[in-house]
C-alpha cells in the first residue's frame, strides 16, 4: 500500500523552505494564510495598486508612471501606484511564495507556466480573466485580436495584459545587401545563399546573441513552422509528433549547419545580446533574427549608426515545399503580467480600464513600442522604423509562437542551454533533439 | 572559578544562548532539508511525502550525475591546485624571500578580497572571441594560433575555472601554510642544516611531516569550498555551454528556486552535504593512518 499523506500546512513549509536548501537564505517570511481560491466575501484592494514588475524592464514603470501622472491621474489618486521589482530569474519564486502567503500584488509579472490552466496560479483560479473583466468594464475592444489571440494561445487563457505586441523576424542592413547584390530573401536556399556572399565580403552574414540561447533556438522553430507547418510545435505538445522525428531532426541539423559554415560569426555562443546589437548597427553584421522590441535600439541614433533608412526588416523565409508559410509571422506579447482575482474592486477596475484604454497610445509615444493595446489616439510623430514594422503588424494574417513557447519550464531552459552545444558542433542535432524530448515526456 | 565551572546550571547557561544559535541555525536547517527531500511540491501546490523517489530519482538523472562528476572533479583538481601552489609560495615566503616577503604575499593575497562574480567576469572577458576578443586571444594571434572560443567547450570552460580560482584563492592558501612554517622552531631547522640538510631533502624530511596539520586543515578547507562551488561557475558561463559546468549547488538551486521543485532540491542539497562529510571524515582518516605509520 502505498501511503501518500499531503501536507498543506503552509505556514510551516514556508519557513521550512527558506531555511532548507543549504541554507540558501531564500528569503521567506511566515506565511499566514493557504492559498485558496479566487472567491472572497469583502474586497479588500489595499491602499495602493501595486505593480510587480521585473528589474530589467524599467520602460513599463516609466509608462505606467506617465499614465498614473496624466490621463490615470483618477485612478491614481484612489489607489496609487506603486512599483515593486524582482529580477526576472526569481519571478517564479518570488510568486509562488507570495501566492502561498495570499500576498500576491494587485498586478504581477509571473512565470509562463505558472499562468496557464495547468499551472500553480491557473489551477488555484487565482488570476483575473481579463477577457470577462475588460467585457464587464466595456473596454475589451481596445486589446488587440491578434494580441488576445498570441495570449490565449501561448497561456491558454486571457491572463496576461499584452503591454507589447512583437513580432518577430529578420532585420538586415539594406546597404550590406544592396553592395552585395543581394534581394530580400524569400526562401531558405535563398536565405543561405545570401550567407554565403555576406560571409565572402567579409561580414557576419546573421549575428546573434548566442549566451541568452532563445535567439538560436528561435531559428530552429521557424524553420519547423516553415517546413513542418505552423502546428509543429503543438503536435509535440499533444503528442501527435516527436522532435526525433526526421523532419524536426532537419531544423536542428539547419541550425548545426549555419554554426558550423560560420554564418553565426566567431564566438556565438558566449555573445551577449549588447554585443550582438552592437554588431549589428554598426554595419559588421548583416542581419539578425530579432524581435519587434528591437525599434528602440534601432530608432536610437546613438546605437544606431548604420542609419534608420539602412534597416530593413522581414519574415523568416519559406522553405521549399514546406507546409507553413511566409506571411505566418511569430508574434508574442512580452512576458505575463496578471492581476489577481482575489479583491479586485471597482479601484482596480478603473485602473485596469484607463490601462487597457491609453497605454497603447503611450508606449507608441515614449518608446516607439508597439503595444497589443490599441491606440486610441493618433501620435503625431511615428519613428519611420516603427511605422515600417506597424504595417507588417497590421498585415499579419496568422501568427505561430516560438520554440519553446509550448514547453515546460524544463525543457524550455534544456533547448537553450544546449544550443551552444548544438551550433558549435559538440553535440547533434538527433542527440539536441533526443534530450529535449525525453524532458518534454519527463516533465508532462 | 573551579567552583563556577564545577556548578553544572552555570555550564548550561553559558553555553545555552550559543548551542540554541547553533541548533537553530546550522542543526535545524539541515534536519528540515532532510526531512523535506521525501517530499514533493511547493508552497502553493502543498507537499507531498513521496519517500525515498526523489533519491531514487536522483541516481537515475543524467543530469543530477553529470552535475555531481562536475563537482567532484572540480573539488580535486582546485583543491589540489590551491594546496600545492599555496604551499610553494609559503615555502617562497620563508626559504627564500624572507623579510623581504611582506609585498609579494600582499599582493598575492590581493585577489582573494575580489568577489568570485566580478573574477568571473574579469577572466570571461580575458578569454572572450570576436569583436570583443579577450588579450589570451590576441597573444594566441600574435603568436600564429587561430582564436579559440574558450567558453564554448565543457573541458576549456572547467580549465578557464580552475585557472580563475587558483588565481584568486592561492594567495588565501599561501598565508594559512605560511602561518604553519613559521612555526616550526628556527632550531630543528638549524640542527637540520648542520646534519647537512638542505634544500628538497630539507622540506621533504623536516618541513614536510612538521606542517603537516596546518596542510591538513588546509585540504579540508579547500574540499569543502570547492565542494561548494557556485558563484564562479555561474558568473563565467552559466554552469554551460549546455550543462557541462553545472556543480551540484547550481543544480540545486535551479531544481529549488527555477522549476519549484523544492523536494527535490533538498535531495541535491542533502546529497551535497554527505559528500562534504564523506570527504572530511575521509581525510581525517587518511591523515589518522598516516601518523600511525
Amino acid at each position: 500500500m502505498k501511503a501518500r499523506t499531503t501536507i498543506r500546512r503552509t505556514g510551516v513549509v514556508a519557513s521550512s523552505a527558506a531555511l532548507v536548501l543549504a541554507m540558501a537564505a531564500c528569503g521567506g517570511g511566515t506565511a499566514t494564510g493557504g492559498a485558496s481560491g479566487a472567491a472572497s466575501v469583502s474586497v479588500n484592494e489595499g491602499s495602493n495598486f501595486v505593480v510587480l514588475t521585473a528589474n530589467e524592464n524599467p520602460a513599463l514603470r516609466t509608462q505606467l508612471d506617465n499614465l498614473a501622472k496624466g490621463v490615470c491621474a483618477e485612478p491614481n489618486k484612489a489607489l496609487p501606484l506603486q512599483h515593486e521589482t524582482v529580477a526576472q530569474a526569481d519571478v517564479v519564486t518570488k510568486i509562488t511564495l507570495l501566492a502561498s502567503q495570499g500576498s500576491l500584488p494587485n498586478h504581477f509579472i509571473a512565470g509562463t507556466a505558472q499562468v496557464r490552466p495547468t499551472g500553480d496560479l491557473g489551477k488555484a483560479n487565482l488570476l483575473l480573466n481579463y477577457e470577462q473583466k475588460l467585457t464587464e468594464l466595456g473596454a475589451w475592444n481596445n486589446v488587440s485580436p491578434a494580441a488576445a489571440q498570441t495570449v490565449k494561445g501561448v497561456y491558454g487563457q486571457m491572463v496576461s495584459l499584452p503591454y507589447q505586441y512583437n513580432i518577430e523576424g529578420i532585420w538586415y542592413n539594406k546597404k550590406l545587401f544592396a553592395a552585395n547584390n543581394i534581394t530580400e530573401p524569400k526562401t531558405y536556399d535563398e536565405l543561405l545563399a545570401a550567407m554565403d556572399k555576406l560571409k565572402a565580403a567579409g561580414v557576419v552574414p546573421i549575428t546573434e546573441g548566442g549566451k541568452q540561447g532563445w535567439p538560436l533556438t528561435r531559428l530552429i522553430g521557424l524553420h519547423l513552422f516553415r517546413n513542418v507547418g505552423p502546428n509543429a510545435l503543438a503536435d509535440v505538445r499533444d503528442g501527435k509528433a516527436k522532435l526525433t522525428d526526421p523532419e524536426y531532426v532537419k531544423a536542428a541539423q539547419a541550425l548545426a549547419d549555419m554554426g558550423a559554415k560560420g554564418y553565426l560569426g566567431e564566438g556565438v555562443s558566449s555573445r551577449e545580446t549588447d554585443a550582438a546589437v552592437a554588431s549589428f548597427l554598426t554595419g559588421k553584421a548583416g542581419m539578425m533574427y530579432n524581435g519587434s522590441w528591437f525599434l528602440s535600439n534601432v530608432n536610437d541614433p546613438k546605437q544606431n549608426v548604420i542609419g534608420v533608412d539602412a534597416v530593413g526588416f522581414m519574415p523568416f523565409p519559406a522553405v521549399s515545399g514546406g507546409k507553413g508559410s511566409i506571411e505566418q509571422w511569430p508574434a508574442n506579447a512580452g512576458a505575463s503580467m496578471s492581476m489577481r482575482a482575489k479583491d479586485f474592486g471597482p479601484k482596480s477596475g478603473a485602473w485596469l480600464k484607463c490601462i487597457a484604454e491609453n497605454f497603447g497610445e503611450e508606449a507608441l509615444k515614449t518608446s516607439g513600442q508597439i503595444s497589443g493595446l490599441k491606440v486610441n489616439k493618433e501620435v503625431a510623430t511615428v519613428a519611420p522604423a516603427t511605422k515600417m514594422v506597424q504595417e507588417k503588424v497590421a498585415g499579419a494574417k496568422e501568427s505561430v509562437l516560438w520554440f519553446e513557447a509550448l514547453m515546460d519550464s524544463k525543457s524550455n531552459a534544456l533547448a537553450s542551454t544546449n544550443v551552444s552545444l548544438l551550433v558549435t558542433g559538440q553535440m547533434s542535432p538527433a542527440d539536441y533533439m533526443a534530450k529535449l524530448q525525453t524532458s518534454i515526456e519527463a516533465n508532462k | 572559578m573551579r567552583r563556577v565551572l564545577a556548578d553544572k546550571k552555570t555550564i548550561v547557561l553559558l553555553l545555552a544562548p550559543a548551542l540554541l544559535m547553533y541548533t537553530l541555525l546550522k542543526l535545524v536547517p539541515v534536519v528540515w532539508s532532510l526531512g523535506l527531500s521525501f517530499f514533493e511540491g511547493n508552497l502553493l501546490t502543498g507537499f507531498t511525502f513521496v519517500g525515498g523517489k526523489n533519491f531514487v530519482d536522483f541516481t537515475r538523472d543524467p543530469d543530477a550525475i553529470n552535475a555531481l562528476m562536475v563537482t567532484l572533479k572540480y573539488s580535486v583538481v582546485v583543491t589540489a591546485g590551491q594546496v600545492v601552489m599555496g604551499y610553494s609560495l609559503a615555502l617562497l615566503y620563508v626559504f627564500v624571500l624572507r623579510r623581504a616577503s611582506a609585498l609579494v604575499r600582499t599582493v598575492a593575497f590581493f585577489p582573494t578580497v575580489l568577489p568570485s562574480v566580478a573574477v568571473a567576469l574579469l577572466f570571461k572577458s580575458f578569454f572572450s572571441v570576436g569583436d570583443n576578443q579577450g588579450p589570451v586571444n590576441s597573444v594566441m594571434n600574435l603568436m600564429g594560433y587561430p582564436s579559440v572560443e574558450f567558453l564554448a567547450s565543457g573541458s576549456l570552460t572547467f580549465m578557464v575555472a580552475v585557472i580563475m580560482e587558483l588565481w584568486r584563492s592561492m594567495g588565501f592558501y599561501a598565508v594559512l601554510l605560511y602561518a604553519g612554517l613559521v612555526d616550526i622552531p628556527v632550531e630543528t631547522l638549524e640542527s637540520a642544516r648542520i646534519d647537512g640538510a638542505g634544500g628538497l631533502r630539507l622540506v621533504s624530511n623536516i618541513v614536510l611531516p612538521l606542517s603537516a596539520p596546518i596542510l591538513l586543515s588546509s585540504v579540508i578547507f579547500s574540499f569543502n569550498a570547492t565542494l561548494k562551488v557556485f558563484d564562479g561557475l555561474l558568473a563565467l558561463n552559466n554552469g554551460g555551454p549546455g550543462s557541462e559546468t553545472t556543480p551540484l549547488t547550481l543544480y540545486m538551486y535551479r531544481s529549488a528556486f527555477q522549476y519549484a521543485e523544492y523536494g527535490y532540491g533538498s535531495t541535491v542539497a542533502v546529497v551535497l552535504t554527505l559528500l562534504c562529510l564523506v570527504f572530511t571524515l575521509g581525510v581525517f582518516r587518511t591523515s589518522r593512518q598516516d601518523v600511525t605509520v
